[in-house]
């Protein structure tokens, strides 16, 4: 149902010497309450990185200050060998401007759990909107560009459809469209497949499956084991805002070591 | 809503036919006598003030004889005129307003409070009275090189009529502007920051959008309600619709009947406005639901249809 996507065209080469994502000791609370506290991770380059865990752990929020989001309270972060949301002088640390922000973003896509597509628009005005208005590609070239990457998901056929004359899998396969319009080096799932029918979950995993296979760099939230078992090719589980366990995948699922991993994978397995 | 269209259109063919075995349900209807009832009292107190009104002191012959007057024609043009500038200052001003009481900037927050909390906490008459009398702070206007001239001159009726309404308007529309963003999910803002979109145009291509479904219905109510605040600015000797009227009833002797002409041609103009809000709102419903609900027109034209079929068709 979904064309490969060549590597080529998703992931240009790069240093793969410099982790994709690199999280040193990531602090992050909310009012009096601490969600991460000390988060240290790498996401190397091309790779499928997994976070699972319990809800409240602090995994979705992790994602969410890779791409500034969420400030970070202490600790630093890294994307791709540059410090998110911030500029270094010395010993200071300097806050971006929303502009330096935004055009860091652009080198990030972001899918949700709620999807968030713009409502106003059709699939294909969701997909167009971003390069269009950010890049600023012609809106010829971006149609095009557009109706190639629906087809990819498997959506030729909807691109005149508004969000709400989809199904929640559909929408969540235009958002990923729409997060590819912008040709991101790396890609950000918030438990894409949460708020789906189960008989739904599996075309947005395939769309996924394939995306991985491109070479795309992608952090994935997911309380979808197999697919982290199949596709994944790091695996970290989080609790109560740290990184209890990390390692290949298939090792971590079958055979945990610590107690709260063994406690919580019987409950999901 | 959706549901009903689909009956009207598909009527009793497109509900399945009983399978075998089972009857169809022939019911006796519940009967509404209370409706007859009230119908029945409501036309007898109509035809009731409709006869105490012909039989007053009223030349009702003089409200036709001047109803397509010049001067009432004229007045109409400006009341529409103000109605529409003012309307415009309000929205624009009102849309800056919001996006600045909402921004994150406590300066731009902070002015944005203080211009609602005074131009809501006073009343519009008063504001206007006060703009034509504003000279006495203001001996002169002098923008430089480029316009210079006695507050008084500057100060027209038509002007003052523009900023008193315009200004007052902005600040509700503020209010009505801030609870229409507010309405737009925060997972759209987020979306659009995630694809590197500005704050600017994510405002102007995402959330304002968005926003205009919950906008438009209250501004609609604003529109008509402005139409008729208009009549306010006769005080600044502004010539519209109702102050032309007043004028035309002290010179012709029929003062009391100028004023039911007045009333007829608001009610013609408001119901106009009322027309093309259902159309605007129609518009901003893009997207919002599977189906847009149909022009009035368009039930004609079904309601028509469904009258040539036997009964049953349409609930």
């Amino acid at each position: 149902m979904t064309g490969k996507l060549s590597r080529t065209e998703t992931a240009p080469v790069r240093d793969s010497a410099v982790p994709m994502v690199k999280a040193e000791g990531v602090h992050k609370s909310f009012g009096p309450v601490e969600v991460l506290k000390g988060i240290d991770l790498e996401v190397r380059q091309g790779e499928v990185f997994c976070l699972i865990g319990p809800s409240g752990s602090g995994k979705s929020t992790f994602l969410r200050c890779i791409n500034h989001l969420e400030k970070i309270n202490a600790g630093r972060l890294y994307v791709d060998g540059e410090l998110v949301g911030y500029r270094q002088k010395g010993d200071k640390l300097y806050e971006l401007k929303d502009s330096e922000v935004a055009l860091k973003r652009r080198d990030i896509g972001m899918v949700f759990q709620r999807f968030n597509l713009f409502p106003h628009m059709t699939a294909l005005e969701n997909v167009m909107e971003a390069p269009v208005q950010v890049k600023g590609v012609s809106k010829a070239q971006a149609r095009e560009r557009a109706r190639g990457l629906l087809e990819r998901v498997g959506l030729g056929d909807k691109a005149g459809n508004y969000p709400s004359q989809l199904s929640g899998g559909q929408q969540q396969r235009v958002a990923i469209a729409r997060a590819l319009a912008m040709e991101p080096k790396l890609m950000l799932f918030d438990e894409p497949t949460s708020a789906l029918d189960p008989e739904l979950v599996g075309d947005v995993l395939d769309v996924m499956r394939d995306l991985a296979e491109s070479g795309m760099t992608m952090v994935v939230v997911t309380h979808e084991m197999g697919f982290a078992r199949e596709v994944g090719d790091s695996l970290v589980f989080m609790d109560d805002g740290v990184v209890v366990e990390s390692g290949n995948p298939r090792d971590v699922l079958t055979d945990p070591q610590h107690e709260r991993t063994k406690a919580f994978l019987s409950k999901v397995l | 809503m959706t549901v009903d269209i689909d009956k009207t259109a598909g009527g009793p063919a497109g509900t399945p036919p009983p399978g075998p075995g089972a009857e169809a349900i022939k019911a006796i209807p519940v009967r509404h006598y209370g409706r007859y009832v009230s119908a029945a009292v409501a036309i007898a107190l109509l035809a009731a003030v409709v006869f105490a009104f012909s039989q007053g002191k009223i030349n009702w012959g003089a409200i036709p004889d001047y109803f397509f007057d010049d001067r009432v024609l004229t007045g109409m043009g400006k009341t529409l005129l103000i109605t529409v500038l003012a309307m415009l200052i309000g929205v624009v001003g009102g849309i800056v307003l919001a996006v600045m009481r909402l921004s994150k900037n406590p300066v731009t927050s902070s002015i944005s409070w203080f211009y609602i909390w005074f131009f809501r906490g006073t009343p519009v008459l008063v504001q206007l009275v006060v703009w034509f009398n504003l000279g006495l702070v203001f001996e002169y206007i002098n923008l430089g090189p480029f316009y210079r001239d006695e507050w008084s001159d500057f100060m027209t009726p038509f002007l003052t009529a523009l900023l008193g309404l315009g200004l007052n308007e902005a600040a509700y529309m503020a209010e009505i502007c801030r609870a229409g963003l507010l309405a737009v999910d925060e997972g759209q803002t987020e979306a659009a920051h995630a694809l590197g979109m500005s704050q600017a145009k994510t405002l102007r291509r995402i959330v304002v959008p968005q926003a205009m479904r919950v906008i438009v219905p209250p501004t609609g109510n604003e529109v008509i309600n402005m139409l008729k605040t208009t009549s306010l600015v006769s005080v600044v000797q502004y010539a519209e619709l109702f102050r032309v009227a007043q004028d035309i009833g002290q010179t012709s002797g029929a003062p009391a009947e100028m004023l039911f002409l007045a009333a007829a041609w608001y009610l013609l103009l408001t119901s106009v406005f009322s027309i093309g809000q259902y159309y605007l709102e129609r518009h901003y419903a893009r997207g919002s639901s599977r189906q847009l609900p149909p022009t009035p027109w368009q039930k004609v034209k079904t309601n028509m249809f469904a009258l040539g079929r036997p009964k049953g068709g349409t609930a």
